[in-house]
């Protein structure tokens, strides 16, 4: 990130304190523990004829989940220990999400353009939204930065990469 | 002598200009991760793992192993001349690195941190060195059961050792060992857990797991902080070299105790990261300028650096010996094994020799490779640094998306990546830690496989755990270190605990 964006955060309205987040991931992990005994119980989780069942360990697994998760649920929320400090204020949020969506959609872009063209996209739009870079400047080193990958990976190393569904760069041969 | 001469037949095998040249490389690349913010020994490897597919399974370990010792050296850098540290285990360097730094004396804290590496490595490669072949001789005569004692030893000393809420160790490792389990099972051929998805059918692979904790999630966390780098400026100049040389033998007692601690920790999976806090500690306790720790005291910055080199190279050896990696980067560097076709375990020291000792000769050539190339390119690498953030975040994502992309040319694989990022970037805020939770991924199908057997020889008795002394004394010491929050609490009853130092610096790894 740029300068301006360095500046303090204290002051900046807090958004979840970690017991709040510590709590909900605890549900969130009691639940895939409770998926994984039923799945652990479907596969058959007692002994087999001829050995344990597919499920004998994943389910001892989902119990310990549930049981640790439990465990963290009440720390969270009883416990006299629990830490009330705040997880994410309003300004590291945008931050970290300025990071994260800008992500989800150059996989998305992945999926058609391919992984070149798609990352050379992301690189420059990162570096002219985020870092206020000029547009000549950004594209240009997003096309130097991609051009060394495809050397490397499609020429040197003979690793071909995911060319996306629409293959925009199908015009090089490879 | 019959390590001496394999460890010859070893330098042998690996004193090729093609290997020396791959050396080299891993190097750089390493030092490069470890520097870079967001790429770190175990994700770095990771995504570096694919190019290394098409060659000989020796010259990708040299180059993987060199990767790691660069990484190991690299974290040094931006701890001593920024204060942030590149690695977690470089976190103690801080310490003392940093005010040194300040004070104008960065070249002699960047020399006296990479010599104190080398001497922790090179300890802990002698003692693999001597070790490695016995534990593996012993482990020849383990069978299922034992083998499941291990691997509870290996978890159950995560509660035991951890800090923090043991819930959270339970919870990081069984979510491992539910993600390992996904996909077809191997011995009965059912589809488990994958809810009428083909594309599951595959399973998580772990390198994806390691990419996207260790890799996307860093980036989250880095991003948050807004990140400003400021540093200061290294010169480094064979005086200097020299001068900090003649100085460190003085030091002689901090470096052996750190190295055992190191190592101590590092064959138990510890980890680098206590071991440096742990012997960064013992050092400010035991030293007669103990009171001067923090502010730029020379000997602060050999502790932790001797110990968290001691420990990483250390974890090769359960991986080497048992098959069990001892840290996350070792479940990478084992992860790389099967692919080659190799199987780590005891049985690898009889059927590939010249790889094993391949290996072992290329970390003592690796070590040394690293501490010329580090005294020799720091500035360069310093100056890496000064590149805004907003240009090395988006190319590191690329960078993991390319490696998630590579491990199965998997399209689905992107995505996991991304959401096991966001996880990463949860959990580490949560205090969770990582390290049980890629080991359970990686370990999960073969300790499920071991303790299936071993429940099949005994008839579902569990009882077989402690059938001999060797496996019952195993499993009591696992359920020990298991039971260890509880036992500590109620030791703390009767005695009242010391004062804890560094506690709340501590970061969960």
């Amino acid at each position: 990130m740029s300068d301006q964006h360095a500046s303090e955060t204290a002051g900046s309205p807090v958004v979840a304190n970690n017991n709040t987040v510590d709590a909900v991931v605890a549900a969130l992990l009691f639940i895939v523990g409770i998926v994984v005994i039923v799945e652990a119980r479907r596969l058959g989780s007692s002994w087999a004829d001829d050995g344990p069942g597919a499920g004998y360990f994943p389910f001892y697994i989902g119990l310990i989940l549930c049981i640790s998760s439990l465990g963290i649920f009440y720390q969270s929320t009883v416990g006299k220990a629990r830490d009330t400090d705040a997880f994410v204020d309003r300004i590291q949020l945008r931050r970290v999400l300025s990071v994260l969506l800008p992500a989800v959609v150059y996989v998305l872009g992945v999926r058609f353009l391919g992984l070149y063209v798609a990352s050379a996209i992301y690189i420059a739009l990162f570096m002219i939204v985020l870092g206020n870079y000029s547009r000549v400047k950004s594209v240009l080193l997003a096309v130097i930065v991609i051009a060394i990958f495809f050397m490397m990976f499609e020429v040197w190393f003979k690793v071909p990469l995911y060319k996306g569904t629409l293959a925009p760069l199908s015009f090089l041969g490879y | 002598m019959e390590e001496f001469s394999s460890l010859m037949q070893g330098f042998a095998v690996i004193l090729t200009p093609m290997n020396i040249g791959l050396m080299f490389v891993g190097i750089i690349l390493g030092v490069l991760i470890g520097v870079l913010p967001g790429l770190g020994g175990a994700n770095g490897v990771a995504i570096l793992l694919p190019l290394t597919f098409t060659m000989s399974p020796t010259s990708a370990i040299v180059m993987l192993s060199c990767i790691y010792w660069g990484a190991l050296f690299g974290g040094a850098i931006t701890s001593i001349l920024f204060n942030i540290p590149g690695e977690p285990w470089s976190v103690a360097t801080t310490f003392d690195g940093y005010p040194m730094a300040q004070r104008g004396k960065a070249g002699q804290a960047l020399t006296a941190a990479f010599t104190s590496s080398f001497v922790g490595a090179f300890v802990a490669v002698v003692m693999i060195t001597f070790l490695a072949p016995l534990v593996a001789k012993f482990a020849l005569k383990f069978g299922a059961p034992e083998f499941f004692a291990v691997y509870l030893l290996t978890f159950c000393s995560f509660v035991g050792m951890g800090k923090g809420s043991p819930f959270k160790i339970l919870v990081s490792m069984a979510l491992g060992f539910a993600l390992a389990a996904v996909g077809m099972d191997t011995v009965t051929g059912q589809l488990r857990l994958t809810f009428g998805q083909s594309e599951l059918m595959r399973g998580f692979d772990f390198l994806i797991a390691v990419i996207g904790l260790f890799g996307i999630g860093e980036i989250l966390t880095s991003m948050e902080e807004g990140l400003q780098f400021s540093g200061k400026a290294a010169r480094i100049n064979p005086k200097v070299v020299w001068e900090t040389w003649k100085e460190l033998p003085k030091y002689w007692v901090t470096s052996v105790r750190s190295s055992l601690v190191g190592i101590w920790m590092g064959i138990t999976p510890g980890g680098a990261t206590p071991a440096s806090f742990m012997s960064y500690g013992l050092a400010k306790k035991m030293s007669r300028n103990g009171t001067k720790f923090g502010t730029g005291e020379i000997e602060g910055v050999i502790a932790p650096e001797t110990a968290a080199h001691a420990a990483g190279t250390s974890a090769l050896l359960p991986m080497l010996a048992l098959g069990i990696p001892g840290s996350p980067t070792a479940a990478v560097l084992l992860g790389g094994l099967l692919i080659w076709g190799l199987q780590p375990g005891p049985l690898l020291f009889v059927e590939q020799k010249d790889f094993v000792w391949g290996l072992i000769a290329s970390m003592y050539l690796g070590n040394l490779v690293g501490l010329i190339v580090v005294l020799s390119t720091v500035p360069l690498f310093a100056s890496i640094l000064r590149i805004p953030f907003s240009i090395i975040a988006p190319v590191i994502i690329v960078i993991c998306a390319i490696g998630a992309y590579t491990v199965h040319s998997a399209m689905l694989d992107i995505w996991f990546m991304l959401g096991f990022g966001v996880v990463g970037y949860v959990f580490k805020k949560l205090n969770y830690p990582l390290a049980p939770l890629v080991l359970a991924l990686v370990l999960g199908d073969k300790a499920e496989d071991s303790f299936r057997q071993a429940m099949l020889v005994s008839q579902g008795d569990l009882m077989i755990m402690w059938a001999n002394p060797l496996v019952g004394s195993i499993t009591t010491l696992a359920l020990l270190m298991l039971l260890w929050p509880l036992i500590s609490k109620a030791l703390a009853v009767i005695r009242p605990p010391k004062k804890k130092e560094f506690a709340e610096e501590q970061p969960v790894d």
